[in-house]
């Protein structure tokens, strides 16, 4: 018994591998789903600025609504601009071969972004673009290396600089390495529903937001479980004084 | 009312066999009074298969089995139909929990010598039950057609491209088609959800006719048969029913906690249960950099990788699975369980339980020349238990095992010359190339293990405990 115990706390408090790239990771996030105005706030980020070239096709707008409390009438006029009908998906109006055309690849469909990447890389993605002049958009990502899409959110963040360090690289030649990002220049004309709120705290909103669009039964299925769990402990009892009467007599 | 009832069961009865059979296989069928923890996993396998038989019929009334529409239809499941996320989820915790109940319940027997006469069809039954369990599970990973599950399968099927002669044949023969694509999806879905169900629910029937019909072995492993009452009754057995079903009950609702914990909180288990890759729909023009098979498969995985020939791997990785069909004849103790059984044994099983996790674990891991070098060392510790066991189970007098005995000795050494000779001429490089340094120490390591072995005599018989007569009751 005591085996198959530390075999469990094992795989409970083991790492699982996530895509590569996490070495890179300067930022920690542990997502937080329990606060719904920061699930609001994330959802009016991820519908105005991801929205317009990425779906979320496996997303009702009024699943979401339901589930974070955005009532349907507040739905149409502020979440909803490619469709009238809230029950339909998080389609994009942009076709495939016009995405391909502006970015060279189209944009991936963000339903379950969150479950393949984890929210501690989208918020490191979110928040470490940096100019790179080399790149047809302008800008580069610290762990997603010469990625397309181009700094979406500046307007909010401003612009990053990457600061380099000299190091002896394995062969004993200098290398230069990325040291961290330094903001060169901060929101000139941020809009005012963010003017409150810091580009962490915005970045944070919308990442738990894509956890949330990941699985949105993630909201409910902790407080099934409970109940589930509870009953079974219930029967456990039961059961348990049953087999003890009916073997009382063996020896 | 209960009139009716018992004239309604005779009206059965003198129909059908129904309490002739309810007596042979529950109320009259005596099983060892001793069963301990280990003794709760075939019960629960059985549980589990209901599990995943339940949820799979639900989860085929809204999946498609289509390329261009599977990945969103699992993903419909998971948010539009009514508890879907439920079902799916007890199917994808289900299939590990198979593995983990089979494992334990293949375990026991190793722990208490299960698998040796009288019980070698069984255990053979039950080796075709994991066969087929692994197909299942191959089988049904494809069908979420996520990166993991495409790749996945390509990795596999291709594997049977190394066989000589047929394997490209055989490979499209088994895909239907040059890549891993729609058609291959559509019959991986007709085999997973009726092909392979039918064969492991009658397998599963004939492995409980087969035990009923030796009696279970138990923890002391001393055959209860053997002392019985007048009335032909064993006397350390206790009809199954009602004793062994209470107290299984108990077993699966202990289970169904754990079951559920997993269910309601940790459906990915951190990626050992549900990849976090197989959350990117399958794209056949987009290799994964780091392509691993779920946890179950690993060990033999990690075999595969170590192999350094296509082929080897695959015949090392298919014989790392088949060889446990043959530890009736291997095992030649007459001591079944570890309890009797000398230190040999004892550290036979150690080595062989360490080398299978290892295993496991070095198969997720992505190739580097270290865990290279290790997933060798411990696949030969793998291999080595099926081969010694013969060496310190038999008796000293025996002469073919006598010659057995000094063809492994030999293998063993000749294999350490084999890899000196080979490393020798690279030594001097050895601080400037990476790859040499593992290459030393499995060696060593491999040197350690060999004289270790001749230094403590294992070759020869190990000192078994003498076995009482009777069961002792804990």
């Amino acid at each position: 018994m005591m085996r198959i115990y530390i075999l469990i706390v094992f795989i409970l408090t083991a790492q699982g591998s996530w895509a590569a790239g996490e070495d890179n990771m300067q930022h920690e996030f542990t997502y937080d789903l329990s606060d719904q105005a920061a699930l609001q706030r994330g959802a009016r980020t991820f519908v105005n600025y991801c929205l317009s070239c990425h779906s979320a096709a496996y997303m009702r707008f009024n699943r979401m609504g339901e589930d974070i409390g955005i009532p349907d009438s507040v739905l149409l006029e502020n979440f909803m601009f490619g469709t009238d009908k809230v029950g339909s998906t998080m389609t994009v109006a942009m076709t495939k071969e016009s995405a391909n055309q502006y970015f060279g690849i189209a944009p991936p469909d963000l339903s379950v972004t969150a479950r393949s990447r984890g929210a501690e890389w989208l918020y490191n993605y979110l928040m470490t673009f940096y100019l790179d002049p080399s790149k047809v958009s302008g800008v580069n990502n610290l762990v997603f290396k010469d990625v397309a899409m181009p700094h979406v959110l500046w307007e909010l963040q401003g612009w990053q600089e990457a600061v380099n360090v000299e190091e002896t690289g394995e062969d004993g030649l200098p290398v230069s390495r990325i040291d961290h990002l330094q903001l060169i220049a901060p929101p000139a004309n941020k809009p005012e529903v963010y003017q409150d709120e810091s580009y962490e705290e915005t970045v944070s909103d919308l990442v738990n937001f894509m956890v949330y669009l990941g699985e949105p039964i993630k909201l409910q299925r902790y407080s099934f479980g409970i109940w589930v769990i509870l009953y079974m402990f219930f029967l456990l009892i039961i059961v348990y004084f049953l087999k003890k009467e009916y073997w009382k007599d063996i020896n | 009312m209960i009139k009716y009832i018992i004239a309604f069961r005779d009206w059965i009865d003198a129909r059908f066999p129904l309490i002739e059979e309810w007596n042979k296989h529950a109320a009259k069928y005596y099983a060892p009074k001793n069963f301990n923890f280990w003794y709760y996993f075939g019960v629960l396998s059985m549980v589990v298969l209901v599990i995943q038989l339940v949820t799979g019929i639900w989860l085929t009334m809204n999946y498609k089995p289509a390329a261009d529409l599977a990945f969103a239809s699992v993903e419909y499941i998971m948010r539009d139909v009514e508890w879907g996320w439920w079902i799916r989820y007890m199917h994808s915790t289900g299939s590990s929990a198979f593995f983990i109940v089979v494992y334990l319940h293949m375990y026991r027997a190793l722990l208490y010598g299960s698998y040796k006469q009288p019980r070698e069809l069984l255990w053979l039954i039950g080796m075709l039950i994991y066969f087929t369990l692994m197909g299942e599970a191959f089988f049904g990973y494809l069908l979420p057609w996520g990166q993991m599950s495409f790749w996945g399968a390509q990795v596999i099927i291709s594997l049977f491209g190394a066989l000589p002669i047929i394997g490209d044949d055989l490979s499209l023969w088994i895909r239907g088609d040059f890549v891993v694509s729609d058609v291959t999806l559509n019959r991986f879905f007709a085999l997973h959800v009726i092909a392979l169900p039918l064969v492991l629910c009658g397998l599963v029937v004939a492995h409980i006719l087969a035990l009923h019909e030796v009696g279970s072995n138990n923890p002391d492993g001393i055959e209860i048969k053997d002392h019985k009452d007048k009335n032909g009754i064993p006397l350390d057995g206790i009809p199954f029913h009602p004793y062994y079903t209470v107290k299984d009950t108990v077993g699966v609702v202990i289970f169904l906690i754990l079951f559920a914990s997993v269910v309601f909180f940790w459906p990915e288990m951190n990626g050992y249960f549900l990849e976090h890759a197989n959350f990117i729909p399958a794209d056949p023009l987009k290799t994964p950099e780091h392509i691993a098979p779920v946890w179950y498969f690993t060990p033999f995985y990690a075999i595969l990788r170590a192999v350094p020939s296509q082929l080897g791997g695959v015949v090392a990785m298919g014989l790392a699975t088949m060889l446990f069909c043959f530890l009736p004849w291997l095992d030649r103790s007459p001591v079944k369980s570890i309890r009797y059984r000398g230190w040999k044994y004892k550290s036979a099983l150690a080595m062989f339980t360490i080398s299978f996790v290892v295993l496991g674990w070095l198969g997720m891991q992505p190739v580097t020349p270290a865990f290279t070098w290790m997933a060798r060392f411990f696949s030969i510790i793998y291999f080595l238990y099926f081969m010694i066991l013969p060496c310190f189970t038999s008796s000293d007098a025996d002469i073919i095992i006598k010659y057995y005995r000094l063809f492994v000795r030999g293998l063993l050494g000749i294999s350490i010359i084999f890899l000196a000779i080979d490393l020798a001429p690279n030594l001097e490089n050895i601080n400037s190339n990476d790859a040499v340094a593992p290459n030393l120490y499995f060696i060593i390591v491999l040197l350690v293990l060999t004289v270790g072995l001749e230094l403590s005599k294992f070759y020869s018989k190990d000192n078994d405990k003498s076995v009482p007569d009777r069961v002792r009751f804990p």
